[in-house]
């Protein structure tokens, strides 16, 4: 709880002394080839409770990461290498990157 | 005949490995801690079972990046033997040691239970004086086990025989439901192309005395250790 209100007033305190935070929102799924067991599982369990026409159900990762002294392109660029060099699986998963503004 | 056996934050089969080098085969072993970058002048590396680091984000994506695996690529580049076992298979795909990947089982469950395996390939040193063929009995422990691969790695595989142990029933038929964990072709473990690193998700180090139920897992470390004696 204290951690929480120390890295508010820390995280508040850097937007107003004018850092732009960046936030990306990174999404890993397996690739369309590879089967996604649990994916199946829950879309067998959706059916069961009725609901219909569900083609496919894929699970993957959703990364947030919080990045400041960056430019938006500068953080794409980063993030874009994190993903390759660890957050993704080249051979299994795909991943997409969205860089935006911290205030959304 | 030395084997340095790498010790992650979560490893598990460090120990069994350990003893059975030292008391059952009476050859010599030591532990690499992960931050170590040393390995000790050992003659073989294993990477054993285990949850390094948690699995966390995927089996062996941080453990690749420990240290000590700078010195493990480089021992395996300069023909170093390096074997993985079960998280070790997991950590050596991560690491792009050994091709593919392993995904969670199929079933869903964490399966722990005895299975068979067919010996694919006598050309590696950890199956050079196993019969071709011979099906041998080891336990798996996993959850993520499910071998993938893509296409066209797959034909690599069989092309350049370097699918070395294959899922199989008591008479060594690649039977679908002797196939635990859903992986491709039924691939328990693969070497690389030069073929002095290997992963299999089962434990040969759990099966290397009678009291376990099995010594089939001697095989493999007798073959490891006259393959050494040759060179």
């Amino acid at each position: 709880m204290t951690w929480t209100i120390i890295c508010g007033i820390w995280m508040t305190s850097l937007l107003v002394w004018g850092y732009d935070m960046l936030i990306a929102k990174i999404y890993v799924t397996l690739k369309p080839d590879v089967l996604d067991a649990p994916g199946t599982t829950v879309k067998s369990t959706l059916e069961t409770l009725g609901f219909e026409g569900l083609a496919d159900v894929r699970i993957g990762k959703f990364i947030v990461l919080t990045l400041n002294s960056l430019t938006k392109e500068e953080a794409a660029a980063q993030v874009e290498e994190m993903c390759r060099r660890l957050l993704a699986n080249p051979v299994i998963e795909d991943y997409r990157v969205e860089v935006e503004g911290a205030e959304g | 005949m030395k084997f340095g056996i790498v010790v992650f934050p979560g490893s598990w089969s460090q120990q069994d490995f350990y003893h059975v080098i030292v008391n059952v085969l009476k050859e010599q072993a030591c532990y690499l801690w992960h931050k170590e970058a040393d390995l000790k002048d050992v003659d073989c590396v294993i990477l054993p079972g285990g949850f390094a680091h948690g699995d966390y984000l995927r089996a062996g994506a941080i453990a690749r990046l420990s240290p000590v695996m700078r010195a493990v690529t480089a021992f395996a580049e300069a023909g170093g033997f390096v074997l993985g076992s079960c998280n070790g298979f997991q950590v050596l795909t991560e690491a792009g040691l050994l091709p593919g990947a392993l995904l969670p089982n199929d079933c869903l469950h964490y399966r722990c239970r005895w299975v068979h395996l067919r010996v694919e390939s006598q050309q590696t040193p950890f199956t050079a004086t196993i019969p071709l063929g011979q099906v041998v009995r080891m336990p798996i422990s996993h959850g993520d086990g499910r071998y993938y691969i893509d296409q066209a790695g797959w034909r690599r595989l069989v092309d350049g025989d370097q699918i070395i142990f294959r899922y199989c029933d008591a008479n060594g038929e690649i039977a679908k439901d002797a196939n635990p964990n859903g992986s491709l072709d039924q691939i328990a473990g693969v070497c690389n192309e030069r073929r002095n690193v290997l992963g299999l998700m089962p434990h040969p180090e759990r099966a290397a005395e009678p009291i376990l139920g099995s010594e089939d897992g001697c095989l493999m470390f007798a073959s490891i250790l006259e393959t050494f004696a040759r060179i």
